[in-house]
């Protein structure tokens, strides 16, 4: 009866990473359409190619080697259950180890299938890389960009991801005593860093910043795309929170489950509603692209720890993101760091936010090791995605020519218009 | 024969279309066009800049009338298109020297 038990929380736990995982999949959806929303006409096919390219090349490359870096799960998977543990001896095998983990005994073994932590893990990749698209659209070279998503979701992330994660040990640090539940520094902001260093060296959109400092506004194409792009978002973030409690089958976890999926959802409003009122007070208009940009913070603010917060703290974390970035983005266009669709903001000023909040609703977080591990994560992101912009700078060039630029990266990347029966885009 | 061009505010052009129908005007021609004259255009705003747009959305309509029928074509469409504000727009009226019905080959007057 009790090994039933453990079986059938074995394929509970099994089942709810997996959902949690294509939930998260999804979010690749959402930032496509977000970030096709928030650009030019001219410039969408490029900008859907490079989003779903770039979610095959992080598949891909966690598998190849991303994986074993992270977590020491095997080159090509060769560490990780297969048609060979369907065995019954193998079975046995899982059964028992499912006795020691449900019994508490240490380093007892996962509670699920292995095949469905990695499929997990997967998908936190392309999350990462999908902040960088957004950044450096309508300009950047997309062969560029996508070797840079080979180096960033094969060895950059994985890296750092085995640091905070998978409790590698840092060189010449040690280990880090760093908390972060589903990821506001590891994925949002080691996301938003490799933007950071790309924008740098690409530079600016032509005729965004004037002669004499003023902010040009480029508007962004289909608000209906972008608005759809957000909902996606918040929709697949429930399985980015809510799948990292890593367990379902217990009342403890369900409950901790519960209150991931409360608190996601009450910090992704407040950051809405924070940013929509400032956006209000500023500009004297109600912003939507502003406002979706709030609930996204919301969410990356909420993601450092969702559990433990009050419905009510959690509300209050997302609303401060969410008034934290209007700021944010407003600050990035003064120093003419060019961000068309503010995922520099949203995920890294938002998401250091978001790691330095933990201390206070989670007792075992303290601020110094919070500071650490962000600063470990930045330093290591940013200067190895800087060195890997630069020499794919020298070597094939990662911005287009002004004349591409002028008419569409997607004549020029693509050879085809995303519209091709409305001519003219401008 | 006039040539009658009038820009108008695109959301009197359902009105515009039917007081010209009541008159016996047998058919118009429109296009989207965009422009400025008195009204200029008018700033808008993304993520906190202000941006100019220099040229409004408008409505062009052109009809081929005869001599005869000029002024009550005038008429009526300034009186549909009419709301008193700052860009109602402008009616244009140039000679026509030549109609031709492609598919009867009926030239002049007969092919209005």
């Amino acid at each position: 009866m009790e090994s039933q038990i453990f079986e059938l929380q074995y394929a509970m736990d099994t089942f709810y990473f997996l959902v949690c995982g294509a939930l998260v999949m999804w979010m690749a959806a959402g930032f496509a359409m977000l970030e096709s929303g928030l650009v030019r006409s001219k410039n969408t096919t490029e900008i859907l190619t490079k989003n779903i390219a770039l979610y095959a090349i992080a598949c891909t490359m966690y598998l190849v080697c991303g994986y074993e870096l992270m977590y020491g799960g095997g080159f090509f998977l060769s560490g990780t259950d297969n048609v060979a543990s369907m065995t019954d001896e193998a079975v046995a095998g899982v059964l028992a180890a499912q006795a020691d983990f449900r019994g508490g005994v240490e380093d007892a073994g996962l509670p699920y299938s292995g095949a469905s932590d990695f499929f997990f893990q997967v998908v936190f990749v392309a999350t990462a890389m999908s902040i960088v698209s957004g950044a450096v659209a309508e300009r950047m070279k997309l062969w560029a960009f996508l070797a840079f998503a080979v180096v960033m979701t094969g060895f950059i992330y994985p890296v750092e991801g085995g640091w905070t994660w998978g409790g590698n040990a840092v060189p010449f640090i040690g280990e880090l005593s760093y908390s972060d539940y589903a990821g506001s520094g590891i994925v949002h902001m080691a996301g938003a860093a490799a933007a950071l260093a790309g924008v740098i060296l690409l530079g600016a959109r032509k005729g965004k910043y004037g002669k004499n400092g003023e902010v040009n506004a480029i508007p962004g194409a289909n608000l209906p795309l972008a608005t759809l792009g957000t909902f996606i978002l918040w929709m697949g973030w429930f399985g980015f929170n809510g799948g990292s409690t890593l367990q379902l089958s217990g009342i403890g976890v369900a409950n901790e489950v519960a209150s991931v999926f409360v608190n996601t959802n009450a910090a992704a409003a407040g950051g809405l509603i924070g940013a929509l009122i400032v956006a209000r007070i500023l500009f004297g208009k109600a912003d939507l692209t502003m406002a979706l940009n709030g609930a996204l913070a919301g969410l990356v603010a909420i993601t450092a720890e969702p559990a433990d917060p009050s419905a009510l703290q959690a509300s209050l974390i997302g609303a401060v993101g969410g008034v934290l970035v209007v700021f944010s983005i407003l600050t990035l266009d003064k120093l003419k760091i060019d961000d068309p669709v503010g995922a520099i903001s949203v995920h890294g000023v938002v998401g250091l936010f978001g790691v330095l909040v933990v201390p206070f609703t989670d007792g075992d977080a303290t601020i110094g090791g919070q500071l650490l591990g962000a600063l470990v994560i930045f330093v290591w992101v940013f200067v190895c995605s800087l060195i890997v912009w630069a020499i794919l700078k020298a070597v094939m060039g990662i911005r287009v020519t002004e004349e591409e630029e002028f008419n569409g990266v997607d004549l020029s990347e693509c050879g085809m218009e995303a519209y091709p029966e409305f001519t003219g885009g401008k | 024969m006039k040539l009658v061009t009038a820009i108008i505010k695109p959301f009197m052009l359902d009105a515009v279309r039917e007081s010209l129908s009541e008159i016996g005007v047998q058919g118009i021609t429109v296009t989207e066009v965009k422009g400025f004259g008195r009204q200029k255009g008018h700033t808008e705003l993304y993520r906190g800049a202000e941006y100019v747009v220099d040229f409004l959305p408008k409505t062009k309509l052109e009809v081929a009338v005869s001599d005869s029928q000029v002024d009550s074509v005038v008429e009526s469409i300034s009186k549909a298109a009419h709301s008193g504000k700052i860009g109602d727009g402008k009616i244009f009226v140039s000679p026509l020297e030549q109609v031709i019905r492609i598919r009867t080959g009926e030239t002049g007057e007969d092919a209005l």
